[in-house]
Order: C-alpha cells, then sequence, then structure tokens
C-alpha cells in the first residue's frame, strides 16, 4: 500500500517562468498581513507581552468567534489546501480522502473529552496537557514525557506549513536556481517574517490575520469550487478523469497507480488513517492551546456542532486534486522534476487570471503562516512550562518565561526547517501522519485520566515509550520505492489483522495493552500512584465558578473576562 | 481515588440524567462507527448527480454528524438540568 503512496508524475510541459502578476498581489497581501502581524500587539491587549499568559494564550480573552477561527486556523492549513488535493492527485482517496472521515468523526470525539479538560484546567490554572498529567498524578516525569512529546509532534506539521509555502513560491516562479541557498533562500525570507512577529506579538498575531487569512481562503475556495469544475467538464467527467488515471498501471510498482474508492485490503488504511488522526489533532498542543483559550466550557460544544461545515469544504478542496487531472495540470518544479505538492497552485495559475491566483496564492501562504505560528507558539509554551520551569530553572521569573517561550518558538520552527530539507517533500500529507503517530501516545495519558485514576503513573509512563519507539521504529522501517528514502509513509502491516493499517493506530493500541497490564502489576504490588490534586467537581466547572472566572480573568486588568 | 484536599471549596457534581447522558453517547459513538465502516460505502453506484455513492455518503455525514452533536450538545445540558447557555435552570447556585 505504501507503494501507492509516492508515484512519479509523467512530464509533459514545463513553464517555470516568472508570473509577474501573481507574485506581485502575493507580496503585496504578505506585507499587508505583515503588518497586520507586528501590530496585532496591540489587539484586545492586557498589561503586557512580558508574561506568558498574555504572549502565549494572548489573555484567555478568546469568545466563540476567535475560538472559531483559531481553530479553523489549526483545520485549514496547507495539509488541506496543498497535502490532501496532492495526495488525491497522486495516488487517489485512499492517500487523501480520509482526510474527510477523519474531520468528522474528529467532533464527537473532541465533545467527549474537551469539555473536562477545559474545565480541570480552569479551575487549576493549567494550560499545557503536561501541565494537567502532572496535576492529576503528581508526576514529573510523565508531564515531561508529555511535553516533549508535543515538542517533538509539532515539528514535521510545522513543516507541512513551510512546504506549502514553499509550493507557492515555486509556482509563481521564484526560489530556483542551482545551488540549494538561492533555491531556498524565498522560503527563507517568509520563514523570518513569520518568526519575528510571532517573536514580537504572541498569539495576537496568529488571531487577528487569521481574520484576513480566512477571508481570502473563502473567497478563493467559492470561485474554485464554483468555477473549475465547470470550467473542466463537470464532476461527472471529473471523476471519469480519476478514475481512469487510478485505474493506469505504475510502471515502477507494476500496481495500478491508485485507488478511485478504497479498494479490498484498502479499507483498513482508510479507517485507521482517518480515526488515528482525529484521535491525534486535539492532542497536540496547539489544538489544546486554542480549545482553552476559549471563554466558557460549553463554547466547545458549540464549536464541535458547528466546525463540521470545515470538513465539507476540505471534501471539495480534496476534489480539487481530481480537479487537476481532468484540467491536465502538469505540476512540475523549477528543477524540472514533477512534484505533486505544486498541483493546486498549478492548476490555479493555469486556468486564473494572473492576478487572481496571485490572490489564490496569498490565501495559500497566510493560510500556511497562520498555523504555523500557532504550532510553534503552543509547542514553546509546554516548553517553557513543562521542561524550562519543571526541570531547568523552577525559579523563572515570569518575564522570564515569556522570553524562554519566544525564543523555543524560534527553535521549534527551525528544527521544522530540518525536516523540510531532510525528508521526502514528495509525499508532505506523510509529515502531518508522522506527527500523528507521536502525539497520539499521549492520548492515553491525558484523555484516559480525565475519566479515572485506574491506571498508573508508570503504567502510562511505560506504555508511552513503548508506543513511540514501535511508531518511529515502523514509520522509519516504510521506504518510498521512487526515492529510496526512510520515513517514506504511514502504513505498515497491521499485526494478526494481516492488513495495511496506519502506524499510529497500531502503536496506540500496543501503548494501551502495555499500560493496562502493567497497570495490573503495579496494582498488585501496591505501587503509590502519585497524589491527585483534582476532584470529580474540577471537570464539570463552568465560567461561574468562582476559580474559573479568576483563571480566566488572570493577565487581564480592566477589559474583564468576557469574550468578544 | 485520592480526593484534592487543597483544592478550595470542594463542591458537588451536578446530578445527571443517566438515560439522557447515554443517549447522547449513542449520538456521538453513530457517526464514528458509521464512518469507520468503510466496506459499507466503498462503492460507486448509486450515484447521485453525478458523483460516485463513496463520495456523497461521506459529504452527508458532514451534516448528519453535526445534527448528531448538536443534539447531543442540548441533551448533555438537558440532563444536567442546564439551559442553552449552560446556566442552572433552577435558582441555587452552590456555596459560591
Amino acid at each position: 500500500m505504501s507503494a501507492l503512496l509516492h508515484e512519479p508524475v509523467t512530464v509533459m510541459a514545463t513553464d517555470t517562468s516568472v508570473n509577474g502578476t501573481a507574485l506581485a498581489v502575493l507580496i503585496i497581501l504578505f506585507l499587508v498581513v505583515t503588518v497586520l502581524g507586528f501590530s496585532a500587539a496591540r489587539f484586545m491587549r492586557g498589561d503586557n507581552l512580558d508574561s506568558l499568559d498574555e504572549w502565549g494564550l494572548g489573555g484567555r480573552r478568546f469568545g466563540t468567534w476567535v475560538t472559531w477561527f483559531l481553530l479553523g486556523g489549526d483545520l485549514y492549513t496547507a495539509y488541506t489546501f496543498v497535502a490532501v488535493p496532492a495526495a488525491m492527485f497522486a495516488t487517489g482517496s485512499v492517500a487523501g480522502f480520509f482526510a474527510v472521515p477523519y474531520t468528522i468523526v474528529l467532533y464527537p470525539i473532541i465533545f467527549v473529552f474537551m469539555a473536562r479538560l477545559w474545565s480541570v484546567s480552569h479551575r487549576h490554572g493549567y494550560v499545557t496537557s503536561a501541565d494537567f498529567v502532572r496535576g492529576r498524578y503528581g508526576s514529573r516525569e510523565l508531564s515531561l514525557a508529555i511535553a516533549v512529546t508535543g515538542f517533538l509532534a509539532t515539528m514535521p506539521y510545522i513543516a507541512l506549513q513551510l512546504v506549502g509555502i514553499q509550493a507557492v513560491l515555486e509556482v509563481s516562479g521564484v526560489g530556483g536556481g542551482d545551488n540549494w541557498f538561492a533555491a531556498d533562500l524565498p522560503l527563507l525570507i517568509a520563514f523570518v517574517v513569520l518568526a519575528a512577529y510571532t517573536y514580537t506579538s504572541g498569539l495576537r498575531a496568529p488571531a487577528v490575520i487569521a481574520f484576513v487569512k480566512d477571508a481570502l481562503i473563502y473567497l478563493v475556495i467559492i470561485v474554485a469550487i464554483i468555477y473549475l469544475p465547470t470550467k473542466f467538464g463537470g464532476w461527472d467527467h471529473i471523476f471519469g478523469a480519476a478514475q481512469d488515471k487510478m485505474a493506469t498501471t505504475n510502471e515502477a510498482t507494476g500496481k495500478p497507480q491508485g485507488s478511485f474508492v478504497p479498494g479490498d485490503g484498502q479499507m483498513w488504511a482508510y479507517a485507521t488513517l482517518g480515526l488515528g488522526s482525529a484521535l491525534a489533532l486535539f492532542m497536540y498542543p496547539h489544538s489544546i492551546t486554542a480549545s482553552l483559550s476559549s471563554s466558557s466550557r460549553n463554547t466547545i460544544r458549540r464549536n464541535a456542532s458547528i466546525l463540521p461545515a470545515y470538513s465539507f469544504v476540505l471534501g471539495l478542496l480534496a476534489l480539487l486534486g481530481w480537479v487537476a487531472i481532468a484540467a491536465g495540470t502538469q505540476p512540475i518544479g523549477l528543477d524540472g522534476e514533477a512534484n505533486p505538492q505544486l498541483v493546486i497552485p498549478q492548476l490555479f495559475e493555469d486556468a486564473f487570471p494572473a492576478w487572481f491566483a496571485g490572490v489564490a496564492f496569498a490565501a495559500i501562504a497566510i493560510g500556511a503562516l497562520v498555523p504555523a505560528a500557532i504550532m510553534s507558539i503552543a509547542a514553546a509554551n509546554t516548553f517553557t512550562r513543562n521542561i524550562y520551569k519543571e526541570w531547568i530553572n523552577p525559579r523563572a521569573t515570569p518575564k522570564q518565561e515569556a522570553k524562554v517561550s519566544k525564543l523555543m518558538s524560534l527553535v521549534v520552527k527551525a528544527f521544522a526547517l530540518v525536516f523540510v530539507f531532510t525528508l521526502d517533500k514528495q509525499n508532505a500529507i506523510n509529515f502531518q501522519l508522522l506527527g500523528g503517530i507521536w502525539i497520539l501516545q499521549t492520548f492515553p495519558a491525558v484523555v484516559f485520566s480525565l475519566y479515572t485514576r485506574w491506571f498508573h503513573k508508570w503504567a502510562l509512563l511505560v506504555g508511552w515509550a513503548v508506543g513511540m519507539v514501535y511508531g518511529t521504529v515502523q514509520a522509519y522501517q516504510v521506504i518510498n520505492p521512487a526515492t529510496g528514502k526512510h520515513f517514506g509513509g504511514s502504513l505498515d502491516m497491521i499485526p494478526m489483522i494481516g492488513e495495511m493499517g496506519y502506524i499510529a493506530l497500531t502503536a496506540f493500541v500496543l501503548n494501551i495493552l502495555v499500560t493496562a497490564a502493567l497497570t495490573l502489576a503495579l496494582r498488585a504490588a501496591k505501587v503509590d500512584n502519585g497524589t491527585d490534586e483534582t476532584t470529580a467537581y474540577d471537570y464539570q466547572a463552568d465560567a461561574d465558578d468562582p476559580r474559573v472566572a479568576k483563571d480566566l480573568q488572570e493577565g487581564t486588568t480592566a477589559l474583564g473576562a468576557e469574550g468578544v | 481515588m485520592s480526593s484534592g484536599s487543597e483544592s478550595g471549596p470542594t463542591r458537588d457534581v451536578v446530578p445527571a440524567n443517566k438515560f439522557m447522558l447515554v443517549a447522547a453517547g449513542v449520538l456521538l459513538l453513530v457517526p464514528v462507527v458509521a464512518l469507520m465502516w468503510v466496506g459499507s460505502y466503498a462503492k460507486i453506484e448509486p450515484r447521485l448527480w453525478n458523483i460516485p455513492f463513496f463520495f456523497w455518503y461521506q459529504f452527508l455525514w458532514v451534516f448528519l454528524c453535526s445534527a448528531m452533536t448538536y443534539s447531543a450538545h442540548r441533551l448533555v445540558l438537558a440532563a444536567r438540568g442546564l439551559d442553552g447557555q449552560g446556566k442552572r435552570k433552577a435558582t441555587h447556585r452552590g456555596d459560591a
């Protein structure tokens, strides 16, 4: 199955010239957003950005709408715009369309546990999942494991955003060249701008830019999904073209090019990719930050019933990968090689007038910058609270904390660049799947512990370690047949079931089995399971609870705790 | 299970209607089971407006899941005697 995920695309035509108009529009919009990003420091501002609460959580003053935009920022990313359609274009529905069931089942799942996490977090002032685990078991070690995983797993996810920005720049004709420095220079410039305004404005930057981003994205999406299918012969023709392409034999593997609908032996892959991704998403530090920055417990559940609107559009965007098949789009990079990641920008450049292609490019680029900023801030918060303050400098002042967070937001992005430069970019969706393998291993310690303290802290730690090692080794062993690189995919044989499945979910099941077995042993041996600082009531408290209200007000002075 | 002795005034958990909570749980579980059962929809016919079954069926679930999640939300509120804003309907508000 992994062989299906990376196929060379036949090279027929090459247009690598600079698209002047599109590039100009892209640069202008990018500059507007940059100015907004730097001036965002004043948006709903509290005391100062020197405290971690202000910089990293926007003073926790975000109501339903801002939270909706922030959560949307987690979903409408380069993943949606670049990686998923590219996977659809290259190898079909099992590789790409699983994102639709993934983002549908996501909401029932977060509905169940996120409200409890919100309540207990605001009763005790937790900002990260590692904070919660620390409070629930009094375990610094388990908390460290959660924090490190969050930091690590965010890197490939940010890398995916950078690949998205690079795709847009490449199609608009900049970034080529003979040496690697010239080739990657535009990406590095975008990276520096992102890093700079994140550094100065914190979470306010992406929150303000998110409005611009969503306006641009909706404009582009509406135009694209109404105009493009009609232009290229209607859905009947588009599905026909996709079906034909997926049925052709791939010369490298001797197997079909891809899947039109999942066939025999692909059902488990499709289901586990969807479920594994859904369980993983709200374990990422940035998703937890976005959820906790909402102003009431109810906001989260109400949002859980509105947010599926995003999934519908995501499905249409996925199908744009097949519109590109019908349109005969040739995603050729500036190096003359085929690169499926370029397919959507290329489709826009071919089908739209240059100025609108520029708007679309800006939507994609900004749509990648916003989540990259949110993700790096959240990962940095986790590092500061659960690694720096807990293990390195327990006496850190709020000012020192904010400073370390700002620096770490740069470090996590720098590591993301390393992922971009070393891993296989032909299959960018795999970046997100790799992050999912890691982050899903924190699920038992965080979510199970919201309901019960039956599981033993040491068992949870060992189960986590087993899942991490198993998942990483299995993912390393997946070799891309086209390039021979490791970490070439995220599917592997599920033991006992004997079908291909998402490694994250297999590792997750292994994690749970180890945790449960060890818990039985440790409980039988009466090993101490730490001290719990939470009570049953903590898990249901809402904004009207005095301690929650106090927590919501923290960092705010005159403005009060109500959202916008 | 040790209880938190230092976590301030401990208040009672709001008593909830078990039946309504279970019903909400079922509403949340149905979309997950339906979409994970890939074999039930991995087919091309019947088409709807030329769109193969596999695709329109999943798009349909966006709306079904949204409706079910919203119903579950209202059920959970009702089970705990809360109104649409999550406020207690009764006048007593605990020992705040």
